[in-house]
């Protein structure tokens, strides 16, 4: 068995496979860049060694540095994790050959199925076929049609050197397919200089279906069932779950035999992934393999109660796999959402920031990479975790996740967790009808916050910044004797657009309630918990991070009493992951536009003149140079314009306030025409 | 300390009578107030026309969002001199203890909206109260400035005899602002706008001014004054501009480019000033175990009901808890210890009139306190000491004497409410504002006079009568029923002066509350007053100076 694992990777799934490490009785080494030096991996892990600075190219890309960091630990096994080098067969061969365990398939099966080109043609042989086409060295009409009545309608014409849609048609039957040949190859001639074209079958609403594989050393290839992963933005998958809706047994069936059958014809070890298209009459076609551990990999943990990294672990060691091929039938119904420190409203905007509190209420798992207090950096892939739910079925699966997602708090940080539960309560992924395309083909208001969830959100929010920012007891918090003062809050959000959002919000208060501009909250509680030090510092750290306070309201808002929690950092306030921060107290911009009048600051010398009279000049260009007690004064203009009287020449003595410019601003006429322009 | 065991029920029908008749008084104080908001926005086209914030506005934007404000005589001036209905009362300044910054500071608006936020006799004797609360509790002052100057219609000697004292009074503003100075009570101002002569000094006296692009008009004498006096023509931004001063003149220290700006860069003067002191509580705060919302049906409807003044201490001291000192010795005057907001108080109140034993019990009682350093909270509601040839061979003028000597003398602070009655020497007695407490505060219910209306129509009576005996008058019918009018003018005009709306304008008391207020403004009051105590200022002879 293996005694030192190092893992060759970052976030959850370092923490996660140094968890299964120690469930193993498998110490676990932690590799780190200089950005991750206070990572959770890093805590988890019972060693840790840093391997370079940020760049990834110098940490967790390197291969000298990690194999110098298992040398250094007497690591005698490596896990790759996902992404990274993960699917290198370079890398694996390196392992290899410095006489340690590679947590993976041999490197001839990575090599294999890393090229697109091969690993269609080793399915092929194996006897799964990816999309039907033609593709070959005669792409000539008459050849095109011949071969287009073979793969079946609807097709695609694609320019084989094509891309961005130019020189794309959908062509769904045969009588359409000269004119899409010659309006394709015309669009392609002009786009990309060759008109050469291939034709492919068009499969328009398919989904994303993909078979667990797992193989041993000892001849054993297993299928652990499918995944549907169709739920996709701009090919990055976000809602993954098992088993799919679309998927009988039967059909579980043929597919784990087809994903088995290529992972036999590379001559597979350990975990892999056999991803399929299926079509809504049951027919799949063969995608690509993934060499390694998917993301999503624990919706199949969840419902085949098996640890694929411990199986990983143990099938590197050389351990035959003891499964039940007749138990794996799928228990219950297991969903996934990735969250992902990025903004849905600004166009899927990566964020970068601290943790300010990290609190999970609700009892489902959650793989991560998070805690209060920790950095989310520009420098890696910015998924912060993967909130898993079970259930007895699909719904309960969905109804787990969706309260996950609401009382998951990850403040500090914006996040897809709003928009990924307004995802899940879409009625097409309530009933499982979705495809590839889904996502695509909504309008992007269909998952944007409603204006009254905003509003709302807003009201709590400035709620919470009143009640906490002076400290006055719930008794007396904004009470006046006399007349009624509301307090003043100006709010700022980042919107939806380049610019933040402020707003200014009143709150008064009337007979025990609050009036938040119009609208009417009682405030029943505030609770108000500060950062404490963890006692042991490898445990997950939850509440508020340091310099931060985890709070909550007790209130009833439109007849309904609920508890709302909160974060303060700073002048932030983070309500249901929505950063507003006061500017109640921000300066105003100047409304000094300048004068135009240049005048000496003090008494000195003018040492020399950059400008003459007439001369047309922007504001801060430099005018003149002074010189007073010694020291430098260098006038620049204040305005745009032209200079209309410059009484002064080099070498003129001049006394303080004593004009030396003045500018002309330019004619109205001018900025009439540059208004209209 | 045991809690008291209410009597009072608040689902009897007694109890609802005695709220709804209280509610109905708190609603002609809440009515007055709303007119002088009607007021100022009906001022708010003009306001926008300029780019300036209405004064309410920007008080808003001044205090610190979620603190208490109490506010400080609000009625000012109510159905006085020009006003009517309240609409132009308040003595054309927003003032109050806020905090700011997180610093407690006695914060003063002037309500430009209200005629132009000119001085004159009520905005002058506000403006004196103030400052002797900023000078008496230490408080920072911040003014938010606007003002007209002298109210040249009302300073007409012709309505009031009186009314030339102005210029003195005035004066005294100026000097106590000096006095403030020199006491190292900083006094941030924010001159907005229209401060001519007068208003010049109180912008000019203060030790950090801010000024406001467009807005700053600060100078002796205004265009139309100087061109009347010397000929000279020139604009008001010339004469005394924001810019001029920022960059020539140098009477002002920050430059705001408008109203919210100001506002902001006055805050941060406030929060650039020590922080207030802890005074740290001596027992954990409890909350009373009755409602303060129940005072609103503690006081009777029906004036000749007595009130068990225990009633009112369970509703706002912590806990309700009560340690009555010498409880057998007289009932009428009840004393005794509590903790509110966590720190002790003596309290005095009033269970019927003050005899000699009372007041001595009373004397005591202030004695032990200043031993214990208990501030002391009187809930004043009495008719006077007791008057009688029994009482008076008891000695009762000494002894009522004593008691105002020691209420006037003793070093402890002095938290006053008036629920009721507070009538005679007794007003004096139980803490009024004659005494000079740190605050006086009073419920609706609240009456202050000499004696009472039926009363004094008594008196009257009597000593006419008596005149008419010893001259051998027999009255006629005419004669009789003259007599009958005087009584009935008397009598009127003597209840109409004591209502409390027409005390509180007369300055009387720092203003009238809601009776469910009473332990908010109380521990917001009993802090004011704890933190003076430690209050340190940096005292000089002359103050801050500009040169």
């Amino acid at each position: 068995m293996i005694r030192t694992l190092l893992i060759a990777n970052r976030g959850e799934i370092a923490a996660r496979i140094a968890e299964a490490a120690r469930d193993l009785g498998i110490r676990s080494v932690a590799v780190y860049s200089d950005a991750d030096a206070d990572a959770r991996h890093v805590r988890v892990a019972d060693r840790a060694v840093r391997i370079g600075p940020a760049a990834a190219a110098a940490s967790y890309l390197s291969i000298e540095a990690l194999l110098d960091a298992a040398r250094r630990t007497g690591a005698d096994a490596v896990h790759p994790g996902y992404g990274f080098l993960s699917e290198n067969a370079d890398f694996a061969r390196a392992v290899t050959d410095a006489g340690m365990t590679f947590v993976g398939p041999p490197a001839d099966a990575i090599a294999l199925m890393g090229d697109k080109r091969t690993a269609k043609e080793a399915a092929t042989a194996a006897g799964v076929h990816g999309v039907p086409g033609y593709q070959g060295d005669d792409d000539s009409d008459e050849r095109l049609i011949a071969e287009a009545s073979a793969i079946g309608f609807p097709l695609m014409v694609k320019a084989t050197a094509g891309g961005g849609g130019r020189g794309m048609r959908v062509v769904h039957d045969a009588a359409a397919l000269p004119d899409a040949l010659r309006s394709a190859r015309a669009e392609a001639t002009s786009s990309f200089g060759s008109g050469s074209l291939l034709l492919e079958r068009a499969v328009l609403h398919a989904r994303h279906v993909e078979i667990q594989v797992f193989a041993d050393t000892h001849g054993t290839v297993l299928s652990l069932g499918e995944r549907d992963c169709s739920l996709q933005r701009r090919n990055q998958k976000v809602v993954e779950e098992a088993p799919s809706p679309a998927v009988t047994p039967e059909l579980r069936a043929a597919m784990g035999e087809a994903a088995c059958a290529v992972a036999r014809a590379c001559g597979y070890v350990g975990a892999g992934t056999v991803e399929f298209l299926l079509e809504p009459d049951g027919r799949f076609w063969f995608l690509e393999m993934n060499t390694r551990l998917q993301v999503e990999h624990p919706v199949t943990e969840e419902v085949t109660m098996l640890d694929l990294v411990q199986l990983q672990l143990r099938v590197a060691a050389g351990e035959a796999l003891a499964i039940d091929p007749e138990a794996l039938a799928p228990q219950g119904h297991s969903i996934e959402v990735r969250i992902y420190a990025e903004d849905p409203d600004r166009g899927f905007l990566p964020q970068t920031g601290r943790i300010a509190r990290f609190d999970l209420s609700h009892a489902v798992r959650f793989d991560h990479c998070v805690g209060a207090g920790a950095t989310v950096s520009p420098h890696y892939d910015p998924m912060l975790g993967k909130l898993i739910a079970h259930g007895q079925d699909r719904p309960e699966a969905l109804r787990r996740l969706v309260g996950a997602l609401e009382d998951l708090v990850l403040d500090g940080v914006v996040t897809n967790q709003a928009w990924l539960r307004r995802l899940l309560q879409h009625p097409d992924v309530a009933s499982g009808e979705v495809t590839t395309r889904s996502l695509e083909s909504w309008p992007a208001e269909v998952l944007a916050p409603s204006a009254e969830e905003m509003a709302e959100t807003r009201a709590l929010a400035a709620l919470a910044r009143f009640a906490t920012i002076s400290g006055t007891p719930l008794d007396r918090l904004g009470w006046r004797s006399g007349r009624n003062v509301p307090a003043i809050l100006a709010l700022e959000t980042p919107g939806t657009g380049q610019s933040p959002v402020t707003t200014t919000l009143a709150i008064t208060r009337s007979a025990g309630r609050f009036l938040v501009d119009e609208t009417p909250v009682t405030l029943h509680a505030l609770h108000l918990t500060p950062h404490t030090p963890p006692l042991d510092p490898t445990w997950d750290r939850y509440g508020p991070a340091e310099g931060a306070v985890a709070g909550s309201l007790d209130v009833t808002l439109s007849g309904v009493r609920f508890t709302v929690p909160f974060t303060v950092d700073g002048d932030t306030v983070w309500v249901r992951g929505v950063p507003f921060t006061d500017v109640s107290t921000r300066p105003a911009a100047s409304a000094d536009g300048g004068s135009g009048t240049i005048a000496a600051p003090l008494d000195g010398v003018v040492t020399s003149v950059f400008v003459t009279e007439g001369a047309a000049v922007e504001a801060g260009q430099l005018l003149l140079v002074m010189e007073a007690m010694k020291m430098e004064h260098r006038m620049v203009a204040d305005i745009d314009g032209t200079v209309a009287e410059l009484p002064v020449r080099a070498g003129d003595q001049v006394t303080t306030r004593q004009l030396l410019a003045r500018l002309a601003p330019p004619p109205p006429e001018t900025l009439a025409a540059e208004g209209s322009a | 300390m045991q809690p008291l065991q209410s009597r009072l029920d608040p689902s009897s029908a007694d109890f609802s009578t005695n709220a709804e008749a209280m509610e109905a008084y708190v609603g002609r104080v809440r009515a007055v107030l709303d007119k002088q908001a009607a007021t100022e926005e009906a001022y708010r086209p003009r306001a926008e026309a300029k780019g300036k914030l209405l004064p309410g506005e920007r008080l808003a934007r001044l205090l610190d969002p979620g603190a208490p404000f109490v506010e400080l005589c609000a009625l000012a001036g109510f159905g006085m001199y020009d006003d009517g209905d309240g609409r132009y009362s308040g003595g054309k300044l927003i003032a109050g203890i806020g905090r700011i910054s997180g610093r407690r500071a006695l914060v003063i608006v002037w309500n430009y909206a209200i005629k132009g936020g000119t001085i004159d006799r009520v905005n002058v004797a506000k403006m004196l109260r103030l400052q002797d609360i900023a000078l008496r509790q230490r408080l920072p002052i911040v003014s938010l400035h606007e003002s007209g100057g002298g109210n040249l219609v009302s300073a007409s000697a012709m309505a009031d005899p009186w009314m030339a004292r102005i210029f003195t009074d005035a004066g005294v503003s100026y000097g106590q602002q000096a006095a403030l100075s020199a006491a190292g009570i900083p006094q941030i101002t924010v001159s907005h706008g229209n401060a001519t002569a007068g208003g010049a000094y109180q912008v000019a006296l203060s030790d950090t001014v801010i000024l406001v692009r467009g807005q700053t008009q600060l100078f002796l004498a205004g265009p139309p004054l100087l061109e009347a006096g010397t000929g000279e023509k020139a604009t008001a931004e010339e004469l005394g501009g924001a810019e001029m001063h920022a960059t020539v003149s140098g009477t002002g220290e920050y430059f705001a480019e408008d109203d919210a700006d100001a506002i902001r860069m006055a805050r941060q003067v406030v929060s650039q000033l020590p922080p207030d002191p802890a005074v740290p509580p001596r027992r954990p705060i409890e909350p009373p175990r009755y409602s303060p919302d129940e005072l609103l049906g503690a006081f009777p409807a029906d004036r000749k009901v007595p009130v068990d003044i225990r009633e009112i201490v369970a509703r706002v001291v912590d806990g309700s808890r009560f340690d009555e000192f010498e409880p057998m010795v007289d009932a009428g005057t009840v004393c005794g210890t509590a903790y509110l907001g966590g720190h002790l108080v003596g309290i005095i109140g009033n269970n019927g009139p003050i005899t000699p034993s009372g007041a001595n019990k009373a004397c005591t009682f202030i004695a032990t306190c200043e031993q214990w350093d208990a501030p002391i909270l009187f809930l004043q509601n009495t008719t006077g000491f007791l008057v009688g040839t029994d009482v008076e061979r008891r000695g009762q003028v000494k002894h009522s004497a004593k008691l105002i000597q020691a209420v006037a003398n003793t070093r402890l602070p002095k938290l006053t409410i008036l629920v009721g009655n507070a009538y005679g020497a007794g007003n004096y007695a139980m803490g009024a504002t004659a005494l000079k407490p740190a605050f006086c505060f009073a419920w609706p219910s609240a009456r202050q006079a000499a004696m009472g209306g039926a009363q004094a129509r008594k008196v009257m009576e009597i000593v006419t009568r008596g005149k008419w005996a010893r001259k051998g008058i027999e009255p006629d019918d005419k004669a009789e029923g003259k007599l009958a009018q005087t009584g009935q003018m008397i009598e009127m005009g003597l209840e109409m002066i004591s209502e409390s709306m027409a005390c509180s304008a007369r300055l009387m008391d720092d203003g009238i509350i809601d009776p469910r207020d009473t332990r908010r403004v109380l521990l917001e009051l009993l802090a004011t007053v704890l933190e003076a105590r430690e209050r340190t200022p940096v005292t000089s002879s002359w103050g801050i100076q500009r040169y």
